[in-house]
């Protein structure tokens, strides 16, 4: 691959993690439950990304089934942390 | 060195992508209220993961194998999770707001209520 290519792949990764790294700061200082709950789902799609442009850098679609299960995960994560915010329980 | 089409389409994707993904986190940090911060992560699962989309999907199909759309899987399912679990997340913050005695506007129902109230009084 094209070095400058992979120069760009490089910064890309580096501005995702700085971005995670922002976004920690919210799951630790959040003032209440659900400002953890909402940065953490961004955790997660920012995760799923990561996994899409390490596919993109090292040419292998493996990377692929990780990132849609990340998106799955998340959603399932995020929807039963909801569900405790809102009732207490997360099955009824 | 020289780029391709397709590599400079990537490389732009790409880019483009990292500035929106951190333009969310800035606004999942600096926005003050719960409701106006909701508003930020929207623009990462929106707009940076088509652009990567995009980008994942010129990359495997300028291989010369074909067009590659299995990428194109990940944002469906994301565009379907996304809009649920903001709803569920915002109700269940409105839920706690409300119990916790915040001032914040009435339930859909009560609201219709005391407008159709006002309405009948003045008219």
């Amino acid at each position: 691959m094209n070095p400058l290519v992979l120069l760009a792949i490089d910064a890309t990764l580096v501005l995702y993690v700085l971005a995670m790294g922002v976004a920690l700061l919210r799951v630790t200082r959040g003032p209440t439950a659900q400002d953890r709950v909402l940065a953490l789902d961004y955790l997660y799609v920012v995760g799923m990304l990561v996994m899409l442009v390490l596919a993109i850098r090292h040419d292998s679609s493996m990377y692929f089934e990780g990132a849609l299960l990340m998106v799955l995960f998340g959603f399932v994560g995020t929807m039963a942390m909801a569900k405790f915010l809102l009732r207490g329980e997360v099955i009824e | 060195m020289t780029l391709s089409a397709a590599e400079i389409a990537i490389v732009v994707l790409l880019l483009t992508s990292g500035v929106f993904v951190l333009l969310a986190a800035a606004g999942l940090v600096r926005l003050r209220d719960f409701f106006t911060r909701m508003h930020a992560p929207a623009l990462a699962s929106s707009f940076a993961s088509w652009m990567v989309t995009l980008a994942s999907i010129v990359h495997f199909s300028s291989r010369g194998e074909g067009l590659a759309l299995h990428t194109w899987l990940t944002i469906i399912v994301l565009s379907i999770t996304a809009p649920v679990s903001t709803v569920v997340l915002s109700r269940a913050a409105l839920f706690r707001r409300r119990q916790a005695g915040d001032e914040l506007p009435p339930p859909l129902g009560q609201a219709v209520a005391i407008e159709q109230d006002r309405s009948g009084r003045t008219h």
